[in-house]
């Protein structure tokens, strides 16, 4: 039996992004709250050996233990799915922080048009641009009424940018000034305006200087030695929720993070949530967590996955179109081009995870769709992470894959070739969607969630007009020889791709069609609220965690008003947007 | 074990000749030394003492997986076949690959500590990844045994007193599935096999690998600096000696 703990006002399940921004926002206002995380727990004096390709990159040193718990996976319905027994097409996090430790720290705010999409492409394309099979939606909330929060996170985790032209638009600067450029990225900015595109230099969690955020807390200046992404930082110069919101949330006494417990189940009686059932991995002993308000703030699977196994919420069911949790999974297309250069040499080994050039000329509607049989693209960009030896071995296409020629043309280009890429944005298919699997258990005996997905004709169509459009830059650039990238015959869950997984339990304007309102209180349990990327309608064409941060902050709001007022927070509109 | 003494003689020779490397070059002692040299045949005569400790003796290269001479032995000329030693500078062995890998097998990789191994197993799509029940050792074992077999086969010698385009065909039968492995496919092993020695190349030397940063130096790629803040913006190509992690410590 369970040990019964003393009841508190909050409990988080997960303590990343989400976890730690609702813990500190409230309790500020001096509610306690519970921070449930399972994985162990961990800082900036854990990355002192972070310099490690083998350790981080290659053997995932901060990522999920896969032999505990992972997903099953197929293409299709009429496949057979089987557990994805090694990470390889996104790295999920574990540990206090999550993937807010180990991520490169682009951030982006999503379009206005992202959260009106289905509005405004029926308005402007008719409503048979995509067939009924899209489930396009609506997200229930405008851009100007998220904007706020946007801007919040920013101030948290002191974004270094400057502005674009092509952007949603912003009421107040960044927080810091944009990184320092360098030759690789000045190269695609002079490219980009020679096609008349509008270049800026990224958006950046890796800080162009020290700062102090409205919280107290400090966030240093980046060093640019080339370790962000997968890896923690040494120097505390990228944000993360180990050097931002815990600490906040820490110093008002009335924090208490537990690692090492994994939540298994969401206790729940006629409608209202009771509090979480989660097992101490490092003893197996079980432990009932009662809260007046329960956060699912895991990632996007572990969301859905939470929801499914406790029976909270209508499974989807793609038969039927009807039903919401585990609706409207999506992905990002990840289109691009290489070029080689024969005769310079760039420092692409130095650098950050966000130093980095964009152009967002192909994103959005930001360009006219009606000749064009996709909606929706991305933004293209060149970045300057660091290369790392052991798996960065760019050859031209051709080239065998070991032996004597492939050592030789894997050393020429190493420092010879450059990429430009897509986050091409991801439309939900009534075909693509996650649900609890019926054959596979995770180390508690618990169902494994199950994926199912694959590339949809939209996607193969944006797919190519990005990468395309990556290849002109790159000869502009000077590259004497470039390679496009072509999108798999399916989607395949081996090669790295991006670990920018949304939907499950999206957010919308009517019961019928989304789980979460706008607050991402669930319309079925009042004082169940869910968090993430989970709550995405859909995938923009940008890096996800800038948006997660802004619904994390309207969130948190939310669940406060619901602590002072109770009930529903948003009034069901009848008119509400979906097909 | 007198016969594969004999063999690993041999061996050496055309070792030499498909890596070209050159009689008397600058072979770090301790590789080639420990895999062909008379102490690891095991004659069972006695060696003399040595008088004094060889300079830059690498405790580090011994065995902590394989447990035959002759396996280790081929995963030392597959590797090289795959990496091999050129005009840019050093392969797979000269780098300490077989140690690292060797190294690898006996911990987590090799024991697939944080792959999910629960059944059932069956075979998947080619978009659903690794099914074996097999553990990344295990597969190695196999595989490395699957190639001796296969040279046998082929041509009635071992593998590692074939021609270098020898060797390759072999390693392309395995690439293409072309050879049956029980519980794995061949071309699943060519992959680990692959991307354990490219690992091996370039991963810090605390590994085992990439000694004395020399595949590093061969890519120009300086290892882990602490900050590139003063140099991020310079026009040119900066060439720096690289720094390992103990560097750090």
């Amino acid at each position: 039996m369970a040990k019964k703990l003393d009841k508190v006002d909050v409990v988080t399940v997960g303590v990343g992004w989400t976890g730690g921004i609702i813990a500190a926002e409230l309790t500020k206002e001096g509610y306690k709250v519970v921070g449930l995380e399972r994985g162990g727990d961990r800082g900036t004096e854990d990355f002192h050996m972070v310099h490690d390709e083998y350790r981080y990159a290659v053997r995932y040193g901060l990522m999920q233990d896969t032999s505990k718990e992972t997903i099953t996976f197929r293409n299709k319905r009429d496949e057979h799915a089987l557990p994805m027994r090694q990470l390889g097409s996104f790295l999920l996090g574990e540990g206090v922080g999550g993937a807010g430790d180990h991520w490169n720290g682009h951030t982006w705010r999503f379009l206005p048009y992202d959260l009106e999409i289905k509005s405004e492409t029926d308005k402007k394309y008719g409503k048979d641009k995509l067939s009924d099979d899209y489930t396009l939606q609506d997200w229930g909330i405008t851009y100007d009424e998220l904007e706020p929060y946007f801007y919040k996170f920013e101030q948290t985790t002191g974004i270094s940018g400057e502005e674009n032209p092509m952007g949603a638009p912003r009421k107040n600067d960044y927080p810091t000034g944009p990184m320092k450029s360098t030759p690789i990225l000045d190269r695609f900015k002079k490219a980009a305006k020679n096609l008349n595109l509008h270049p800026i230099q990224m958006a950046s969690a890796n800080l162009s200087e020290a700062y102090e955020n409205p919280d107290g807390e400090t966030i240093n200046a980046c060093q640019y030695c080339g370790f962000c992404e997968r890896f923690g930082c040494e120097y505390g110069a990228k944000s993360s929720p180990n050097i931002t919101v815990l600490p906040t949330a820490k110093k008002t006494g009335n924090f208490e993070l537990r690692p090492d417990s994994n939540v298994v189940e969401v206790l729940h009686n006629d409608g209202k949530a009771t509090g979480v059932l989660y097992v101490d991995v490092q003893t197996g002993e079980e432990f009932e967590q009662p809260a007046d308000v329960v956060i699912l703030t895991s990632y996007v699977l572990n969301n859905t996955r939470l929801l499914l196994q406790s029976e909270i919420g209508k499974p989807y069911n793609p038969e039927t179109g009807k039903g919401v949790i585990g609706k409207n999974y999506c992905y990002q297309i990840g289109g691009g081009a290489t070029g080689f250069f024969e005769n310079e040499k760039f420092n692409t080994f130095m650098g950050a995870g966000s130093l980095g050039a964009t152009v967002d000329d192909y994103n959005g509607d930001n360009f006219d769709h009606k000749a064009l049989d996709f909606i929706h693209g991305g933004s293209l960009s060149i970045t300057q992470t660091g290369r790392r030896p052991i798996e960065s071995n760019p050859v031209p296409k051709g080239t065998p894959s070991w032996g004597k020629d492939f050592k030789e043309q894997s050393l020429h280009y190493f420092n010879r070739s450059l990429s430009v890429g897509a986050q091409g944005a991801s439309m939900p298919h009534r075909n693509n969607y996650l649900s609890l699997d019926e054959n596979y258990k995770d180390a508690y005996g618990n169902p494994l969630l199950k994926l199912t997905y694959d590339f949809t004709e939209q996607d193969r169509n944006l797919h190519r007009y990005l990468s395309e459009k990556a290849g002109e830059i790159l000869k502009e650039m000077g590259a004497d020889h470039v390679d496009v990238r072509e999108i798999s015959e399916h989607y395949d869950i081996v090669p790295y791709q991006t670990t920018h997984n949304t939907g499950g339990v999206i957010m919308g304007a009517d019961p019928e069609t989304s789980a979460v309102n706008n607050y991402s209180q669930m319309w079925e349990v009042d004082n169940l609220f869910v968090v993430g990327a989970s709550a995405f309608a859909h995938n923009g064409g940008y890096n996800p965690t800038g948006t997660v941060g802004a619904l994390a902050y309207r969130a948190a709001e939310g669940i406060i008003k619901f602590l002072d007022e109770g009930g529903q927070l948003v009034q069901v509109s009848k008119n509400s947007q979906h097909v | 074990m007198a016969e594969e003494s004999k063999g690993s003689k041999m061996s050496r020779r055309k070792f030499v000749k498909n890596s070209g490397y050159v009689a008397g070059g600058l072979i770090g002692g301790g590789l080639i030394g420990s895999v062909f040299g008379a102490s690891f045949g095991g004659s069972g005569t006695k060696q003399p003492a040595a008088p004094t400790v060889k300079e830059e003796e690498n405790f580090n290269q011994a065995l902590m997986y394989f447990t035959r001479h002759a396996d280790f032995n081929t995963l030392g000329a597959v590797t090289e076949r795959i990496f091999p030693e050129d005009d840019n500078g050093p392969g797979a062995l000269a780098l300490g690959v077989p140690y690292f890998i060797d190294h690898q097998l006996a911990g987590a990789y090799g024991n697939n500590d944080k792959e999910y191994m629960q059944g059932p197993f069956r075979k998947g799509t080619p978009f659903q990844g690794y099914q074996s029940a097999l553990k990344r050792h295990e597969i190695f074992m196999q595989g490395i045994r699957a190639l001796e077999q296969e040279s046998q086969n082929d041509y009635k010698e071992s593998f590692i007193d074939l021609e270098g385009e020898q060797q390759d065909k072999i390693l392309q039968k395995f690439e293409n599935d072309e050879v049956k492995l029980k519980g794995v496919a061949s071309s699943e092993f060519f992959k680990m096999l692959r991307a354990s020695t490219l690992a091996g190349a370039y991963a810090d030397p605390l590994y085992g690998g990439n000694d004395k940063m020399r595949g590093w130096k061969m890519k120009e790629y300086p290892g882990s600096q602490m900050s590139y803040t003063d140099k991020i913006e310079d026009e040119s190509f900066i060439e720096m000696e690289p720094k390992a992690l103990n560097d750090h410590l």
